[in-house]
């Protein structure tokens, strides 16, 4: 008996194809991971996707470019205002149109409130993913609050169709600023509560510290964009390099990897990168209140939306890194084609590369550092 | 370095090989020269584009053309490009996928969606659609199937038509 346990012919050695998901709770929606292991470590895994796709392309072919956004709004759920800002601020490039100031503050305001609403998310399901509960139920209450915000904003909590090409589609409600900075107040100390609970949390570090190092050379050439890319210390911010709306204005601090609980780049960077952006955000939309000005938000709506025959590539900064739209016009009110440039698209696709060499569990954590979205990956 | 910039000095490394679209601030070049360009694209230091941001694969309407958009930055340099190459329906385009990883699901989307065919691509294979399916769907002559192994597909659109 203890002979043949010994015996190496008998024991099945080879490699094992393991499926994880599309029903997994920690690949954050229908996303099936092939994983290739050799008992517990990882030597490949292909990402199958496609699940949720909606054919978010093929409808836009027959879609006026007013009618697109409810489109963009379901694509990346967790930042809507960021996809609707990204569309509308590549349609108007191809119009070439001048917003009135006040819509431009309104639309910062609103979208830096939608980054810490999204990091909210991202930050609490990566504790999720490594064990740790408590954060999670914090970072919703928070995100709560952020999502009343909206509702007292335009009446939807999710998807809000708020950001139109040429403006928005109402001004602010009253009393929106004092809630708003209210809000704010009370927010900053709760990131020095999250950096107690979970940050600095030993097993935390632990689980997640030295885990899936992203080399940054690595991750520009997969594309491989936002918070992902800068907890690998490469500066690359789209607010900065290339200031589109006012960022211009304002004064505030890109936050880098620095590699703190281990080497640089790894899980747990990618994870503080979000937690130091929320401060950030909190800085930008304390200096917009501060400087908005008074005026008409609709003067700049175009009665029809029809640029002239072109093509554009608009780019935007959303949650998740470096959003793209392609739009080319051939002067009708019907865009010819719009293709959208996803950033979870290409940040998932170098999860093969890093986690290489690790353990299924780390995967998770790896996956979960990520901070994907099926929705605007498949579209 | 401006677009002017950036074309003034392929032009000078590759004389004929490039050509702009008028009014347009793209550059086009054929199939069969796109790797040559590509490598000079990232591997030059005063180019240097190490990131590819997107490929958008689009159809020229005429039923055989199709078209893939190369959209570079240079994060080092900051500086910015578009490259078009041009396909007639069936003729490969090179993979660019071993200069920049990104192309890599970019190209299989390019090929699921539109039927744009990539040579030497690692692991060429539809992305987003399941592999059995017919037709490339962002193609304008593409018609809706009546059956998916059949089963009839429903075709009601009173909701929202």
């Amino acid at each position: 008996m203890d002979d043949q346990l010994l015996d190496k012919s008998v024991i099945e050695t080879g490699e094992m194809v393991l499926n994880m998901g599309p029903q997994h709770p920690s690949t954050h929606g229908v996303l099936r991971l092939k994983i290739h292991t050799d008992g517990e470590i990882v030597s490949k895994i292909e990402p199958i996707i496609g699940y949720l796709h909606r054919c978010f392309e093929k409808h836009c072919e027959k879609l006026s470019y007013e009618q697109i956004v409810p489109f963009t709004d379901r694509c990346d759920y967790l930042a809507s205002m960021h996809m609707d800002h990204a569309y509308s601020l590549s349609v108007e490039k191809l119009l070439d149109i001048e917003l009135p100031e006040r819509v431009e503050y309104i639309r910062v305001i609103i979208s830096e409130l939608q980054r810490i609403a999204s990091h909210l998310v991202a930050v609490g399901t990566f504790g999720l993913d490594v064990g740790a509960i408590t954060p999670f139920t914090w970072t919703i209450r928070d995100r709560e609050r952020v999502l009343d915000l909206f509702e007292a904003l335009c009446g939807a909590r999710l998807l809000y169709n708020y950001i139109w090409p040429g403006g928005v589609s109402h001004d602010l409600p009253p009393k929106f600023l004092e809630r708003t900075l209210e809000f704010l107040d009370y927010f900053d100390p709760q990131i020095d509560e999250l950096n107690n609970l979970l940050t600095t949390n030993k097993i935390f570090i632990e689980r997640t510290a030295d885990v899936g190092v992203l080399p940054p050379e690595v991750g520009i050439n997969y594309g491989v964009t936002g918070p992902s890319l800068r907890g690998s210390g490469v500066n690359f911010d789209l607010r900065k390099n290339e200031p589109y709306s006012i960022y211009s204005k304002f004064d505030f601090e890109v936050p880098l990897g620095e590699g703190l609980m281990g080497t640089l780049g790894d899980t747990w960077d990618r994870y503080y990168v979000r937690v130091l952006e929320m401060r950030e955000s909190a800085k930008i939309i304390r200096q917009a209140i501060k400087q908005l000005p008074a005026g008409d938000v609709h003067a700049a709506l175009p009665k029809k939306v029809r640029p002239n025959a072109g093509e554009v590539y608009g780019r935007y900064e959303s949650a998740r890194g470096d959003v793209g739209f392609y739009i080319i016009s051939n002067g009708k009110n019907i865009p010819l084609r719009v293709k959208m440039r996803s950033p979870a698209f290409c940040n998932l696709s170098v999860l093969s590369e890093i986690s290489e060499g690790w353990m299924i569990s780390d995967v998770i954590a790896i996956l979960g550092s990520l901070d994907i979205v099926l929705g605007e990956i498949d579209r | 370095m401006t677009f002017l910039e950036i074309t003034k000095y392929i032009e000078s490394k590759f004389p004929e090989m490039i050509s702009i679209p008028e009014g347009k601030e793209v550059i086009q070049v054929a199939p069969e020269n796109w790797l040559e360009l590509a490598s000079l694209l990232k591997d030059d230091d005063s180019l240097h584009f190490d990131y590819l941001m997107c490929i958008s694969a689009y159809d020229k309407g005429d039923n055989k053309t199709y078209g893939a958009a190369y959209n570079f930055y240079s994060v080092k340099l900051n500086h910015y490009i578009e490259v078009r190459v041009e396909a007639e329906d069936g003729t490969p385009i090179p993979s660019v996928a071993g200069l920049w990883r990104a192309a890599d699901w970019h190209e299989r989307e390019a090929y699921d969606m539109m039927g744009l065919q990539f040579e030497n691509h690692p692991d060429f294979k539809r992305i987003l659609l399941s592999e059995d399916w017919d037709g490339y769907p962002l193609r304008k002559n593409y018609t809706e199937p009546d059956y998916y192994h059949g089963m009839p597909v429903p075709k009601d659109k009173s909701y929202w038509e």
